[in-house]
């Protein structure tokens, strides 16, 4: 599959979806002036992806803001992930959050408790 | 347009704003690149002041969802020019105690019992209760065309803690004034 390699900026995140080197993470800051814009690409390649994967898929949140409609998106992310647990593939969420950010962690247990896939959620510092 | 009475204005105005303790204010369109000049304009200033991490992104948060709120939703009135779509008043206060952001803008007034329904039921709710509805709201709710997901009033009341005030002032029979106003606490721990 093709690589989708996105640079972040001070309103949209960094995307790598690299199947080859097996890196699937969205890290950053998401507050995109057309979230349906920014996520369709990477929600069509999801979807593309779940279909032919066939090893572990570890998928990285590294999150430092996301605004409400891009939380929206961020849903229907894991809900993709959900469904290809579901088909019985080998699928991980790693939830990142800084370590003082309680809102970013808070954010991480929402999102566990509404879909049904493996989910871990891991503090960083950012000094 | 008298000259010195034009000053006079532009003083008290400036008065008026010290003693409500006004730090930005702004009028006109609401775009994306507006939104983000405030947002990153704060950002500095509140580093430059050293307020914790927490507030910083409480602020930062409650200022991208009401901007975009009105860039999206805020209503024109017909026949009236320098009313543009998308166009409002934004207000940033600080003092001791609290940051309040508020936000105004023009709307039908057929809308006006739907958003103080919402509003009224978020200000109802603790913390368990906006948990729930944010939630449910993130499951059922769809992306609307104009990209909002129904859930920026109600996170915003989750992560601050405060209540939502707002008030509509009658325009003519049409539209009114929509403001809202949000507290961000700079001292309270927010467990």
């Amino acid at each position: 599959m093709e690589v989708i390699k996105i640079v972040g900026t001070d309103d949209t995140p960094s995307v790598t979806l690299d199947v080859a080197n097996e890196i699937f993470e969205i890290s950053g800051r998401s507050l995109p002036e057309d979230v349906a814009v920014f996520y369709e690409p990477i929600l069509d390649w999801i979807d593309r992806y779940s279909e032919e994967a066939t090893g572990k898929t570890i998928f990285n949140f590294k999150l430092v803001y996301f605004n409400t409609a891009s939380s929206k998106m961020i849903l229907d992310i894991l809900l993709k992930l959900e469904e290809m647990h579901e088909a019985g593939k080998d699928v991980l969420v790693r939830w990142h959050y800084p370590e003082d950010d309680e809102d970013m962690e808070e954010a991480g247990e929402e999102y566990a408790d509404i879909v049904d896939v493996p989910f871990e959620q891991i503090s960083y510092s950012l000094d | 347009m008298d000259n010195n009475d034009f000053l006079e204005f532009v003083y008290s105005f400036n008065e008026s704003m010290e003693s409500k303790n006004v730090k930005l204010v702004y009028k006109g369109e609401i775009s994306h690149q507006v939104t983000k000049a405030f947002t990153s304009l704060t950002e500095t200033n509140m580093m430059v002041e050293e307020e914790s991490n927490s507030v910083q992104k409480k602020v930062f948060h409650v200022i991208v969802e009401f901007l975009q709120n009105i860039s999206k939703h805020a209503d024109y009135m017909d026949n009236e020019e320098g009313h543009e779509e998308g166009s409002g008043v934004f207000l940033v206060c600080k003092d001791e105690e609290n940051y309040v952001i508020t936000t105004g803008n023009i709307l039908q007034k057929h809308k006006e019992s739907i958003i103080a329904n919402v509003l009224d039921k978020i200000n109802s709710l603790d913390k368990e209760g906006l948990k729930a509805l944010y939630k449910q709201q993130i499951k059922e709710g769809r992306l609307s065309d104009k990209g909002g997901a129904g859930l920026g009033f109600i996170d915003i009341a989750k992560k601050t803690g405060n209540p939502l005030a707002y008030k509509f002032v009658p325009i003519n029979d049409d539209y009114s004034f929509f403001m809202i106003s949000s507290t961000i606490s700079r001292t309270q721990n927010f467990d």
